[in-house]
């Protein structure tokens, strides 16, 4: 199984499915076409990445009604932009259906249900017309309802497909049968639980399939009580895709934020849907009518969120897509503001970053994303006109006219959005493509209208290929205009690197919207333009040589004289010992006071610049004043902090028997070690070593496979809960300043933990080293036993493993830490890692690596080749083939 | 040499250099100033419908006329040329009332290339000459309505669709051809009931032969005439597992660039052009001159974005020879791998690893 950014998942529109949607079944019953066209319209416009087509009605002529309205999307091309997925369980409707399309679809369903003949038949003349196939998980003796069942016959299917017919398997969408639980039948209480399993051993055992399923199912036994069923579907959703999930068919852009059910529902949810107690369904049958309630009930509920400030309730429907209220509310920030333009830049911004940060979270799905960019755009929108007002009595002449376009392949134009409104108001002439854009249509656009620049954007990695192809063109058609790069996947050494060399003339980053002004005014700047680019230009050749020189090729070792050449860790004269207890434990509100106690104060200066060891630093002629002054500063806020409990520390450990395998780490379900529970990866040094010195890996530390039974450790830790509410209390206040040594206090008590946790670990949680008695600036200096490298860092340099180890702490649920889609830790000030034990482990670097080991790094983390180079593009000993 | 043994050399050849296809027969034929009677010949004297213009029953009525062009478009030195059977299917040439003559003018067709392509190879060994089955895009089309009041109706069926062009492959297969060419493809479903009957045919024991699919942006919109992108457009007929991929017809050089550029990048297959001579005047005609088009070409193919490259409206076999000189030695594109990933479409990409 890949391991991939974010949890992907692609909800497929239900509302076109007669079985699914009585309005549509009525709709397409009497004929009404047109009225029909608009329900599938709407799911398209509120996300649906593929479309549901379902005719199975009983009174209808299924295979005519599939063909008249799959007809009819051909000829809408708002609709037709996105794949159909043909749904019948009736053979010939679906091969109907195949007859209409042009696109790639989806053919929903075909199964084992009837033997394997039928099946294969079925399969080849989908591959034959060209579509995907949903396999149901269904055999000749029935529907798999246990994950065991249902691991089997997809199993069979897989083999049957992918060795037999000759089906691509990332063609093949395996759909488990999801069956509703809670329905006072205590065979079912297991049945979503077997969803997620099975799904989970599917995805790893079958690879590139996908799985998917219709999520209401799950929640039937609660008819009636919509607000119970969301919730139910959306804690299903949320543990199904951390599972491997990866297609749904589901009402999304209805669902709520699991993060956001009311916590006294969640847990009942939860309970009824991980069967987590005999008593769960009960529970929450108790529990239901609560939260039924009557419209009115519902909107007292609803409307508490109207009685907070005006930023919170901003951005409150920014992350819940509540339009209702926002003009109302933008009217009354911009009330409280200098100038309109502010409303957009701090509480409007605000909530998008908090829906950024969801969504990077897998907490918020596409659909609800662009209800919340059309809020926001209602609400700038709303703004416009205030801030043309402004502009007003000035003669109408442009600063400056900017083309603006999202690259091909990209539908991320938020940042792109607010850099065009921010141009606007300092009245420059903006011309947004919008996304999606071909690069002929940019080029020939900026041709047409005459712009002074254009600007690129993009949010994810292959639109940096697109970027570099734009440039390309715009060198081959000899058009000569600056060109802008941003977005959140860019950066100013791939601009240097890679973009600018394929165009001659300016290309600049730009790194985020705030300074996009800065850049333009610059670059067309009649005085300085010249300038400007001239001193861009210099600074990216600089680039290029500091990149050039990082990749000189050094001589490298093979993969295979490395392990031959690991570190032979003794583990006769050090037995492995056994932690005090296997699994996890979670630490919630740690004691602020003891971390505080024992912060290293030497980096919290040197972040501010200031190098000099704590305490000596104060004795220093040059900065000790200033360190003193502001440690002055930051030792009050500390206290308050500490003593109002304004940020809460939460953590996580956890042991497995592990054992080594080659470079890889296997950890094991329990101590007869005979189930696989998951395996970690890592690199190993490929650096020519002399005086019998030997290329480390990290699993040269665990007792391999065979050897004594050993065990690792694992940890995440924050103190930043809290963290961004006091900083930005500050920073709304105008005081930078406190923002940021909050932020960096948040930081350093993090680290305080994870030291502290580690004492822990060595004295009584493991217990290696229970009689260890060092002074504290021999632990900051680290000389106690074992080591706790962190993925991401120099001995591990591959950020990805950080979402095994999340997954093995199940950090989310026991600390509220999430990775973002580059695998960064939120909240920010967090540490997470791994405990070797041994007394010979020990920190080093694995330096740059050879093409073998990239290779066979990708086979062990099922990755394709480009992936692999893709996430360890920086310790790469050559240039990566395009 | 056997057919499977020729493919098995075409595949070799097109690792080391770029192929030719041929250029266009309308100008060619156009030359000769043909009659009414030419077209009719001794066996349609008496057909009671016009036949001039069905360039298509010259293979019946003066094989000597496309036996010449044929032999006109290898001197010129294509590696391939395509049957001229563009509009060779019963639902075509229902225009003309010669659905009956269809199987007739296919096997004359294939006949006449395999013909002339051998003659070829034998002269010139190490080069040999290679035939196209040439499967066009029909004059009605299943994802556009012919009546703007009711927007579900569709001229013909996918069933027809599928019958016209099975017919028309089994005779070209019976024929000798090398390889299917789908082309001219401006809805893509009618392109996806060739490709569907060209699978079929081994259900019916048939050696199954290379496909090779040439869609047409019809302007530059940037899309096929049914909506989809050119992305959209390889993900709908990639099944095909297609020996090639390209664009053809509709633009000249200067307008499809970007286009083969885009596929070039996303194919995992050879990727082909065959650009028309520029862009028609008020008159009709194509006035870009071979050497303007050989040296646009001639770019594509130093930026590695090609492997086969032809003509189509308006070439002549000297756009032919000017652009073979001007590729001859260029490396051909190389074929990338592509990530594992399920790639759909509707009329945009959906793509999903």
């Amino acid at each position: 199984m890949t391991t991939a950014p974010r949890p992907v998942f692609v909800n497929i529109g239900e509302r076109t499915n007669v079985t699914g949607s009585a309005k549509f079944r009525k709709l397409v019953a009497a004929g009404d076409y047109g009225a029909a066209l608009v329900v599938a319209r709407q799911q398209v416009e509120a996300g649906a990445q593929v479309i549901d087509v379902n005719m199975d009605e009983g009174l209808l002529d299924s295979q005519a009604a599939m063909t008249t309205f799959l007809n009819l999307i051909a000829g809408e091309p708002d609709i037709a932009r996105v794949p159909i997925m043909v749904d019948s369980s009736k053979w010939e409707v679906i091969e109907a259906g195949l007859k209409c399309v042009q696109g790639r679809c989806i053919v929903n369903s075909i199964s084992l249900k009837e033997g394997e003949e039928k099946f294969i038949r079925q399969a080849r003349t989908c591959l034959r017309y060209g579509a995907a196939v949903v396999v149901m998980a269904f055999d000749e003796q029935g529907q798999a309802d246990v994950a065991d069942r249902k691991v089997e016959i997809c199993t069979r299917a897989y083999r049957i497909l992918t060795e037999q017919v000759g089906f691509p398997p990332e063609d093949i969408i395996f759909d488990p049968n999801i069956f509703a639980v809670a329905t006072g039948i205590e065979e079912h209480n297991g049945y979503a639980l077997d969803f997620i399993e099975g799904t989970r051993r599917i995805r790893e055992s079958l690879p590139h399939a996908h799985v998917s399923g219709g999520v209401s199912n799950v929640s039937f036994s609660f008819r009636g009580n919509e607000p119970v069923r969301r919730a139910m579907h959306a804690v299903f959703l949320y543990h199904a895709i951390a599972a491997g999930m990866d297609m749904g068919i589901v009402n999304a852009g209805d669902l709520p934020v699991y993060s956001e059910i009311d916590p006294e529902l969640r847990d009942a949810v939860e309970d009824v849907i991980l069967n987590r107690r005999p008593d769960s369904t009960e529970r929450l049958v108790d529990l239901a009518p609560k939260y039924k309630g009557d419209k009115g009930a519902v909107r007292v509920v609803d409307l508490k969120w109207r009685d907070q400030p005006v930023a919170a309730r901003l951005a409150h429907a920014l992350v819940h897509g509540v339009s209702e209220f926002i003009v109302e509310d933008t009217e009354a920030a911009r009330l409280t503001v200098e100038r309109p333009l502010h409303v957009i830049e701090g509480p409007l911004m605000d909530g998008m970053n908090v829906v950024g940060d969801l969504f990077g979270a897998g907490k918020m799905f596409l659909p609800q994303v662009v209800k919340s960019a059309r809020v926001m755009k209602q609400a700038v929108g709303y703004l416009m006109p205030f801030m043309e007002a402004e502009k007003a009595g000035q003669p109408r002449s442009f600063a400056g006219k900017i083309l603006l376009a999202t690259v091909k392949g990209d539908v991320h134009d938020i940042g792109k959005s607010i850099v065009g409104v921010v141009l606007q108001c300092n009245n420059y002439e903006v011309i947004d493509l919008g996304v999606m854009v071909p690069a002929d249509r940019i080029l020939d656009a900026a041709v047409e209208q005459k712009v002074d620049v254009v600007g690129l954007s993009g949010l994810i990695t292959p639109s940096l290929d697109e970027m570099v192809f734009v440039a390309s063109e715009m060198e081959r058609r000899g058009i000569d205009l600056p060109l802008l790069i941003g977005g959140a996947t860019t950066s100013r050494t791939h601009t240097a690197v890679k973009i600018e060399p394929a165009f001659s003339g300016s290309t600049i980053y730009v790194a985020d919207a705030s300074r996009g002004v800065g850049v333009v005014s610059g670059l067309l700047s009649p005085t300085e333009g010249v300038k400007a680019r001239a001193a861009v230009r210099e600074e990216y050749v600089k680039i290029r040589e500091q990149f050039a020189k990082g990749r000189e090729q050094k001589a490298r070792v093979s993969l295979t004289q490395a392990r031959e050449n690991r570190y032979r860790t003794d583990f006769a004269a050090h037995p492995p010992k056994a932690p005090s207890f296997l699994g996890t434990r979670a630490f919630n509100n740690y004691d602020l006071a003891s971390l505080a106690r024992v912060i290293d104060w030497t980096p919290f200066f040197a972040s501010w610049e200031l190098v000099g060891r704590y305490p000596a630093i104060f004795e220093d002629d040059v900065v000790g004043e200033a360190a003193k002054s502001l440690f002055a500063d930051a030792r009050p806020m500390l206290d308050r902090i500490v003593q109002e409990g304004l940020f809460q520390a939460s953590g996580v450990v956890g042991f497995w028997p592990a054992n080594s395998e080659n470079d890889d780490i296997v950890l094991y379900t329990d101590e007869t070690r005979t189930t696989e529970l998951t395996r970690l990866h890592t690199l190993r040094q490929q650096m020519q070593k002399s005086d019998g010195k030997p290329n480390l890996a990290l699993s040269d530390f665990i007792a391999p496979v065979g050897g004594p039974p050993d065990y690792i450790g694992a940890f995440a830790v924050t103190a930043g809960h809290g963290e961004t509410k006091l900083s930005l209390g500050y920073k709304q206040a105008g005081d930078d300043y406190s923002a940021i040594l909050s932020t960096a206090l948040a930081d350093r008590l993090a680290e305080a933990f994870a030291e502290a946790l580690h004492a822990r670990v060595r004295h009584e949680l493991w217990g290696y080293a229970p009689n260890e008695a060092l002074p504290l600036e021999d632990l900051l200096a680290e000389k106690y036993q074992g080591i706790r490298p962190a993925p991401g860092y120099p001995a591990q340099p591959d950020h990805t493993e950080k979402a095994t180890l999340f997954r093995l702490l199940d950090a989310e649920a026991a600390t509220g830490m999430v990775l973002t889609e580059s695998f960064a830790m939120f909240p920010g000030a967090s540490v997470s890692g791994l405990y070797f034990a041994h007394p010979e482990a020990h920190y080093f670097g694995v330096g740059k690596i050879d093409r073998d080991q990239t290779s066979d790094y990708a086979r062990r983390k099922g990755w394709e080749i480009k992936t692999a180079e893709r996430w360890l593009s920086p310790i790469l000993n050559y240039e990566p083939s395009r | 040499m056997n057919r499977a043994d020729r493919i098995t050399v075409l595949r070799a050849a097109a690792r080391s250099r770029i192929l030719i296809l041929d250029g266009a027969a309308g100008s060619m034929i156009q030359q000769h100033k043909l009659s009414e009677a030419d077209f009719r010949g001794e066996r349609f004297k008496d057909h009671p419908s016009p036949l001039q213009g069905d360039n298509d029953l010259l293979c019946v009525t003066r094989p000597d006329v496309i036996a010449g062009l044929h032999d006109a478009y290898l001197a010129a030195g294509a590696d391939i040329i395509s049957t001229n059977t563009f509009n060779s299917t019963w639902i075509s040439q229902a225009d003309y009332g010669l659905e009956a003559a269809v199987k007739d003018i296919n096997a004359c067709a294939a006949k006449l290339a395999r013909t002339a392509a051998d003659a070829w190879s034998a002269k010139t060994p190490d080069k040999p000459r290679y035939v196209a089955g040439c499967i066009g895009p029909l004059n009605r089309t299943l994802s556009i309505s012919p009546d703007v009041n009711d927007p579900s109706k569709r001229a013909v069926t996918f069933d027809e669709v599928y019958d016209a062009y099975r017919e028309q492959a089994l005779v070209l297969h019976a024929g000798g051809v090398d390889m299917f060419l789908v082309e001219t493809i401006f809805d893509t479903l009618n392109a996806k009931a060739a490709i569907k009957a060209i699978l079929d045919l081994e259900d019916d024991g048939l050696e199954p032969l290379p496909i090779w699919v040439s869609g047409t942006i019809t302007d530059r919109s940037g899309r096929t005439l049914s909506g989809q992108t050119v992305e959209a457009f390889w993900n709908s007929i990639r099944h095909a597992r297609p020996l090639a991929v390209g664009l053809n017809c509709a633009l000249g050089a200067e307008l499809m660039r970007p286009h083969v550029a885009e596929l070039s990048r996303i194919a995992d297959c050879m990727v082909s052009a065959y650009p028309n001579a520029g862009l028609p005047n008020a008159f009709g005609e194509y006035e870009e001159e071979p050497h303007e088009t050989a040296c646009q070409l001639e770019e594509w193919a130093t930026s590695g974005l090609v492997n086969i490259l032809g003509g189509c409206c308006g070439t002549t076999p000297d756009h032919i020879r000017h652009i073979a000189e001007s590729v001859a030695g260029k490396p051909p594109r190389r074929v990338p791998t592509r990530p594992t990933a399920m790639r759909l479409s509707g009329l945009e990409p959906f793509e999903m690893a």
